[in-house]
C-alpha cells in the first residue's frame, strides 16, 4: 500500500514537472517567437488591419462597423445613415441587450430553421431594407434578411451593394451611375476564383464614397 | 460560377492538398515514433521531468502517466482560473476570477480535448489564461491523444511483450517534433492573411462616422492554429473561426479545415507504417474518407437546399454564416469540424436546417471517426475495426484475428466497454437533464418558439451539449445557457469520463494484444486490407451508431428536418 501511494507521488510529480516545461515550451516560448515574427514581417495585419482615412483612424478592414445617424427611431435603436452603404445585420450579444456591431462582443443568433423569432425578424428586415432603400421587398438579398456568424461580419454580397447604390447616390447628391461603378471596383471576386464568395467590403466602400462626395 | 459549384472545387482543393501530405506527414510521425534518437530539447526535457525516455512502459504504467499528467493539467488550469482576478491587469486584461463551477468546466473541457467554451473567450479570459493554460493544453491534450493512438498501434505491431512504449517520450516528441512546427508555420501563415497576434490589451480604434469603438488584442494567430491542428476547437472569441481575426478570408477557411484534417488523416499512413502494411492503413484511411465524404455531400445538398421556414422566408440558409465563406465553406467545416473532435465552427450549427444539424450531430455520435481527433480518431476506428472483424468472424464461425492478433473474449470486452462509454453518458445525462425541471430553462429555441410548436430544436440543443461533451468535441448548438451550475458540472464530467475512461480501455487491449504471439495467415484469414473489409467497416459503424441513437435523433433533429 505504501509503495503503490509513493509510486502515485512520483508519477503525479513527473506529471507535474511535464506540464510546468511545456507550459514554458508552449505557452511562453512558442507564442512569443509567433509575436516577435509576426510583428516584424505582417505588422499591421497582426495588429488588427486598422485602415486610416484623412489622417485618422476610422476602423478595421476586418471588422463591420455600423453607420447611423444620431437620431433613435421608435425601437431605441439608433436609425441607420442613408448616406452610407449598410453591413448585415448583427446577433452579436443580441440575447441580452442591443450591442450590435460592439466589437468586444462576438456571436450569433443561435436561432433554429423553424424559429418563430427568426421568422419574424426576417420578415421585418424584409420591409426594413425595402423600405429604407425604396425597393421591391422581393429584390432583398438573403445577406440582407440575416444575421451573421460573427456578429461583425465586414462584408455584403454585391447585390445587397447594388440595391443601395440607388439611394446612397440620392443621400450624397452623386449620380447613380458613379455610384454603381464604386460598387463594381469595391467587389472582391472569390479567393483564387473559387474559394468563398463574391463580397463587397464595406468599409472600405464607405471610404471610398465619402472621397467621392467630396471631389 | 454557381455557389454549387464553388463548394465542389472547394472541397476538390481539399482533398487534393490532403493527398499531398498524406505519406510524407504520415512516414515522418511513423519515424518521430520510433526513432530511437532524441533531440536536444528533448533530453533537457526529460532530465526536468525526471523520466528516462528509454523505459519501456506496461499498459498500467503508460495510463498511470496519461491520467497523472491529465490531474495535474485540470488542477493547474482551474487555478490559473481562479486567481485570474489578483493577476495584473497587464495579464488579465482586467478580467475577474472564473466562478467554481465554470473553471472546472473549462479545465475539463481543455484537458480532455473537448473545448466546450460556457463563456465568451473576449469578455472573460486574460492573456494569462489564453496562453499560459488554454494554449498549452491545445497542444499538449493533442499529443496525449496521438500517444495514446500510437500505444495501441504498438500492441498490434509488438509481440511476446505487452511493452508499450514510454508515455513522456511519446508525449514530448508529439509535441515538439510534430504539433509545434506545424504551428509555427501555420500561426505565420494565418497573421499573414489577417489574423492578429499581439499583445495588446482592449484599445480603442476609431469609426467612419466620428467616435471611437473598443477592439481586443491577443495572441489569436498561434492558438487559431493549435485550436485546428490539434483538433481543440475552443475559439479565442465567442464567434469562435467565424471571428475575422480568427478567419480572416475564405482562404485561410479551407486552410484551417485542412489544419483539421491532415494529422487525423496521415495518422493511418504512420498505421500503416508501424504495423509493417501500408495497405492495412489504406482500408482505415478509404472507411474514413468514404463517411467523410459522404456526409460532406449531405450537408451541401442539405445546406444549399435550406429548408425551414425561417430560412425558407430569407431565401437561403445564411443566418449564422459569414458572407466571405458563404453556405458551401460553411458546410465543408461544420462536418469537418464534428466527424473530428475539434468543435471550431465558422457558422453557427444551431442556425444550420434541421437536416444540417442533424448531420452535425450524427457525426459525433459516429464517435468521431472519420477520420477523428488526433490521436483519438485513429485508436476509436481501430476499436471499431476489432468489432468489425468479430462481426466478420460470427458470420464464418472462425476465431476473429486482426493484423495477426487473436480477438478472444478479452478484447471483444475491452471493445465493447470501449463503444458503449459515451453513449451511456450522453442519452443519460441527456434523459437526467429533460427529467429535471431547471435545466430545460436554458433552451433558446423552446416549443413556444417554434414555428410548428413542437420544440424539437430546443431538446436537440440538450441533446447537441451531451452528445459533443462526452465525444470530446465541442461545438455547440449555441443558444442553450450552459453556463449554469448543472451544465457546468455535468458537461464537466461528460468530458472527462468521455475522454478517459475510453482510454483506460484502449490501453488494456493494447497491453493484451502487445502480450499475443502472432497467428500465422492461413486461406481463412479475414483480407483487413480489402475495400470488402473497408465496406464491411463502414456498415459496422453505421449500424451500431444508427441503433443507438436513433430514438434520440428521431425526436429531435429529424422531427424538426421533417416538419
Amino acid at each position: 500500500m505504501n509503495n503503490s501511494v509513493s509510486s502515485t507521488f512520483r508519477v503525479v510529480g513527473a506529471g507535474l514537472r511535464a506540464l510546468l516545461v511545456l507550459t514554458l515550451v508552449c505557452g511562453v516560448i512558442y507564442p512569443l517567437v509567433v509575436t516577435g515574427v509576426a510583428q516584424a514581417a505582417f505588422h499591421d495585419k497582426a495588429n488588427g488591419s486598422e485602415v486610416k482615412a484623412d489622417g485618422r483612424s476610422v476602423g478595421s478592414e476586418r471588422l463591420g462597423q455600423r453607420y447611423d445617424l444620431d437620431k433613435k427611431g421608435k425601437d431605441g435603436n439608433p436609425l441607420p445613415d442613408p448616406k452610407f452603404f449598410q453591413p448585415r445585420a448583427s446577433a452579436a450579444g443580441a440575447n441580452t441587450e442591443n450591442t450590435q456591431y460592439k466589437i468586444v462582443v462576438s456571436g450569433a443568433s443561435n436561432l433554429a430553421a423553424d424559429s418563430k423569432v427568426l421568422l419574424t425578424s426576417v420578415e421585418q428586415r424584409r420591409a426594413d431594407v425595402a423600405a429604407f432603400n425604396g425597393v421591391s421587398p422581393s429584390s432583398v438579398p438573403v445577406d440582407a434578411l440575416t444575421a451573421s456568424a460573427s456578429g461583425l461580419d465586414p462584408d455584403i454580397s454585391p447585390e445587397y451593394a447594388r440595391l443601395q447604390a440607388e439611394r446612397v447616390a440620392k443621400a450624397n447628391g452623386l449620380p447613380a451611375a458613379a455610384v454603381r461603378k464604386l460598387v463594381e471596383d469595391h467587389t472582391d471576386g472569390r479567393v483564387l476564383g473559387f474559394m468563398g464568395n463574391e463580397r463587397v467590403n464595406v468599409l472600405k466602400l464607405n471610404i471610398a464614397l465619402r472621397e467621392l462626395a467630396k471631389s | 460560377m454557381s455557389p454549387v459549384l464553388s463548394g465542389v472545387l472547394q472541397l476538390t482543393a481539399l482533398v487534393a492538398a490532403l493527398a499531398l501530405v498524406y505519406r510524407p506527414l504520415g512516414d515522418y510521425m511513423a519515424r518521430v515514433y520510433s526513432s530511437e534518437k532524441h533531440l536536444r530539447v528533448e533530453k533537457w526535457i526529460y532530465r526536468s521531468i525526471g523520466a528516462d525516455p528509454d523505459a519501456e512502459m506496461r499498459w498500467p504504467a503508460y495510463l498511470r502517466g496519461v491520467l497523472a499528467f491529465s490531474f495535474v493539467g485540470v488542477l493547474f488550469l482551474y487555478l490559473l482560473q481562479r486567481i485570474q482576478g489578483i493577476l495584473p491587469d497587464s495579464v488579465s486584461l482586467g478580467f475577474t476570477a472564473i466562478s467554481p463551477d465554470q473553471a472546472f468546466n473549462t479545465a475539463a473541457s481543455f484537458v480532455a480535448n473537448t473545448n466546450w467554451q460556457s463563456y465568451s473567450g473576449e469578455q472573460a479570459m486574460g492573456h494569462a489564461v489564453q496562453t499560459l493554460g488554454l494554449a498549452v493544453q491545445n497542444f499538449v491534450s493533442a499529443a496525449v491523444g496521438i500517444a495514446v493512438a500510437v500505444a495501441l498501434v504498438r500492441g498490434f505491431a509488438r509481440s511476446r511483450t505487452g511493452e508499450l512504449g514510454n508515455f513522456w517520450a511519446d508525449l514530448v516528441r508529439g509535441t515538439v517534433r510534430v504539433l509545434i512546427p506545424i504551428s509555427v508555420v501555420g500561426a505565420l501563415v494565418l497573421v499573414a492573411c489577417g489574423a492578429i497576434q499581439n499583445f495588446a490589451g482592449i484599445h480603442e480604434i476609431g469609426r467612419l462616422t466620428g467616435g471611437t469603438q473598443q477592439v481586443n488584442g491577443g495572441a489569436v494567430a498561434s492558438q487559431e492554429v493549435i485550436k485546428e491542428l490539434g483538433t481543440n476547437g475552443g475559439g479565442y472569441f465567442n464567434a469562435n473561426s467565424s471571428h475575422p481575426f480568427e478567419n480572416p478570408n475564405a482562404f485561410t477557411n479551407l486552410f484551417e479545415i485542412f489544419l483539421i484534417l491532415v494529422i487525423p488523416f496521415a495518422l493511418t499512413r504512420t498505421f500503416g507504417k508501424l504495423v509493417g502494411n501500408v495497405k492495412q492503413g489504406y482500408a482505415i484511411l478509404a472507411t474514413m474518407g468514404v463517411i467523410w465524404l459522404g456526409f460532406t455531400a449531405l450537408m451541401m445538398w442539405t445546406e444549399f437546399a435550406g429548408h425551414g421556414a425561417a430560412l425558407e422566408a430569407a431565401g437561403g440558409a445564411m443566418e449564422g454564416k459569414e458572407q466571405r465563406f458563404g453556405v458551401g465553406a460553411s458546410a465543408i467545416f461544420g462536418v469537418a469540424t464534428t466527424l473530428t473532435s475539434t468543435g471550431a465552427v465558422d457558422s453557427f450549427h444551431s442556425s444550420f436546417t434541421g437536416f444540417g444539424g442533424g448531420i452535425t450531430l450524427l457525426g459525433m455520435m459516429l464517435g468521431e471517426i472519420a477520420p477523428g481527433g488526433v490521436g483519438s480518431g485513429l485508436y476509436g476506428m481501430l476499436v471499431m475495426a476489432i468489432i468489425a472483424v468479430f462481426i466478420a468472424g460470427l458470420m464464418v464461425g472462425r476465431t476473429p484475428e486482426y493484423l495477426g492478433k487473436k480477438i478472444g473474449t478479452r478484447e471483444i470486452k475491452l471493445a465493447a466497454c470501449y463503444i458503449l462509454i459515451t453513449p451511456t453518458l450522453v442519452l443519460g445525462f441527456t434523459a437526467l437533464s429533460m427529467a429535471l425541471s431547471g435545466p430545460p430553462e436554458s433552451m433558446l429555441n423552446t416549443a413556444a418558439n417554434s414555428v410548428d410548436g413542437s420544440g424539437a430544436h430546443g431538446f436537440s440543443e440538450v441533446l447537441y451539449a451531451f452528445t459533443s461533451g462526452a465525444n470530446n468535441n465541442g461545438s455547440a448548438f449555441g443558444g442553450l445557457n450552459a453556463n449554469t451550475p448543472w451544465y457546468n458540472t455535468t458537461i464537466g464530467l461528460a468530458m472527462l469520463l468521455g475522454r478517459f475512461l475510453p482510454m483506460v480501455f484502449v490501453l488494456a487491449l493494447a497491453g493484451s494484444l502487445a502480450e499475443q504471439k502472432p497467428v500465422p495467415e492461413t486461406a481463412g484469414t479475414l483480407r483487413t486490407e480489402k475495400p470488402l473489409f473497408a465496406g464491411l467497416l463502414v456498415g459496422a459503424i453505421l449500424i451500431i451508431t444508427g441503433l443507438t441513437y436513433f430514438p434520440a435523433l428521431a425526436l429531435g433533429p429529424m422531427a424538426e428536418g421533417l416538419s
